[in-house]
């Protein structure tokens, strides 16, 4: 494990030590340290309850939002650590996008894609909204669906449609890095399609770090991938390398199905 | 199995239809029996209130007990209207909205980011037993508060603050459970992106939660619209048209008390309750389209 945090130049992320408690003792992840490579996929993958979505949720802090979960830990993203910057900041370099589509109901699709802006009152001239708006939603593949009908509610799109709007939401701020938690679990497989090979082509200017159960999705999509069991990290390589040759007896099992 | 069904087909199904036919017959029955006194109150007030509808209803203060007296001794309609009430219940609806929105609105916000709190819970049941209160107490209370204590007199802020305390329960919990029907999804697309929580609250939550809101805040204006009780003791009651929050106002609840007790004006009370019901009944329907939309 330790050979592979050296491995990665420059990388974009570098998790040190994190842990996350829920109730004080119960670790649901423990003590993890790894580095994510720049313009990559990164797939999370393990069973059910192993921390992998938790994980995730540390990289941008969106468990500081209750009260009862603890971390601890470093996290070095693009060379400044996250744990004391302020949220907006640490928000527009890490965007993210959940397991259902979740555009904001009340809002025009054009408004959804320009809502980080606009919620937080960061004003913008007409021409680079529309910029920022065309750039996200070409980004997303969703442009020639949408062009005709920006001004109408983002809630009206298909699943597989909404998912990708709430992808261009987080491109909308041009992050480093975008934190997928099983984006495509509520999705139909044409739509799950769609989001893999964007996301593949997303990896040019963006990394990407893709929560998954599904195993097929992260030898698809995946450059590297980290495999997860019971809160602790089990595995973390190649994801070529993981699948052909696993070195733990754990991720074995689980990739040809004994459990998970 | 073909057997067993055809002994049954044989042996029971007389009495089973018998039987259905019974509880089908009791159901409609009994449907007709909930719903029977509201037709039976809107056709009584229509048959009876109907001829003193009029522009002139809605325009003018009532006549005085002798003009009513020498119209009814001439056979012709009562003049004037219950322009005085129709004010004063805006008036105080207005005051009291005013109050009572911010507050409950506020208070179910801190009900929902509290849950299981112990003062979340605490202040929970206490607005749920506000809710019990006697609407003859909130009047007191109202009197001894406002009247006694600040326009020293009877006035329309002493009527919009019983009114507004009957209204904040309502509030309050609409709130609280509008909010809960939002998604924790939305909440988190909204932090994700940085957003500090009052502008979530502010900017995604109550927009996403509107109509809900604005449900229940109807709702509770059309529950209070038909007191009479808290503003016998605090409003009083008015012959002019009055727009001065601190003096004493009439509404359509108390003109009707009024017209009851007055043999001359008796006449009126059906059409001011025709009014009144068709006000309540209206904010009713406008209610459940908004919830109904928006499902």
């Amino acid at each position: 494990m330790n050979d592979n945090i050296k491995q990665i130049k420059d990388p974009v992320l570098s998790i040190r030590n994190l842990s996350v408690s829920y109730d004080k003792g119960k670790y649901a992840v423990k003590d993890v340290s790894v580095d994510i490579k720049r313009n990559s996929v990164t797939a999370i993958m393990g069973p059910s309850g192993c921390g992998k979505s938790t994980l995730l949720r540390a990289i941008n802090r969106m468990h500081e939002l209750y009260e009862n979960i603890e971390t601890t830990g470093t996290l070095i993203l693009n060379g400044k650590d996250i744990t004391n910057m302020p949220t907006i900041q640490l928000r527009r370099m890490a965007g993210m996008v959940f397991q259902r589509p979740n555009p904001f109901p009340t809002m025009s699709i054009y408004d959804n894609v320009i809502a980080g802006y606009k919620l937080n009152g960061i004003s913008l001239k007409r021409s680079e909204k529309d910029e920022i708006v065309e750039r996200s939603l070409r980004d997303v593949t969703l442009w020639d669906e949408v062009k005709d009908t920006l001004y109408k509610k983002g809630t009206f799109l298909s699943g597989g449609q909404q998912q990708r709007l709430c992808i261009a939401r987080a491109l909308a701020f041009d992050p480093e890095v975008i934190l997928l938690d099983e984006p495509t679990s509520a999705l139909d497989p044409i739509a799950t399609a769609k989001i893999e090979d964007l996301l593949v082509t997303l990896k040019e200017n963006y990394t990407i770090i893709l929560v998954t159960h599904n195993m097929s999705q992260a030898a698809r999509i995946s450059d590297y991938s980290l495999f997860m069991y019971m809160g602790e990290l089990v595995e973390y390589g190649k994801t070529k390398d993981m699948f052909t040759k696993p070195r733990d007896r754990r991720t074995e099992e689980y990739l040809t199905g004994k459990f998970g | 199995m073909k057997y067993q069904h055809k002994q049954i087909a044989k042996s029971k199904l007389k009495s089973r239809t018998i039987k259905d036919k019974a509880i089908r017959v009791l159901v409609v029955l009994l449907s007709v029996v909930t719903i029977s006194p509201i037709v039976l109150i809107i056709f009584k007030l229509i048959e009876k209130g109907y001829k003193q509808i009029s522009f002139d209803f809605i325009m003018k203060t009532p006549p005085n007990s002798y003009e009513a007296m020498t119209a009814l001794a001439n056979g012709e309609l009562i003049p004037g209207g219950i322009a005085n009430g129709i004010t004063g219940t805006l008036l105080m609806m207005v005051a009291a909205a005013a109050m009572a929105i911010p507050v409950g609105v506020v208070t179910g916000i801190y009900l929902y980011e509290n849950p299981g709190k112990f003062m979340a819970n605490l202040t929970r049941n206490i607005s749920d037993i506000l809710q019990g209160v006697p609407s003859i107490v909130l009047g007191l209370i109202a009197y001894i508060w406002v009247v006694k204590g600040i326009t020293n007199g009877y006035s329309a802020l002493a009527g919009s603050v019983s009114l507004a305390i009957m209204m904040l329960p309502m509030i309050v919990r609409s709130t609280e459970e509008t909010l809960k029907m939002i998604p924790v999804t939305i909440k988190e697309a909204a932090l994700a992106l940085g957003v500090p929580y009052y502008k979530v609250i502010l900017k995604v939550l109550i927009p996403t939660g509107f109509s809900g809101l604005l449900t229940g805040i109807l709702l509770g204006i059309s529950r209070v619209l038909g007191e009479t009780a808290p503003l016998m003791l605090t409003a009083l009651g008015s012959t002019i048209i009055n727009l001065d929050i601190t003096k004493p106002t009439s509404a359509v609840p108390l003109l009707i008390w009024e017209f009851y007790n007055d043999p001359n004006m008796v006449g009126l009370i059906w059409s001011s309750s025709l009014l009144l019901m068709a006000i309540v009944l209206s904010l009713n329907l406008i209610s459940k389209q908004i919830a109904a939309r928006t499902k």
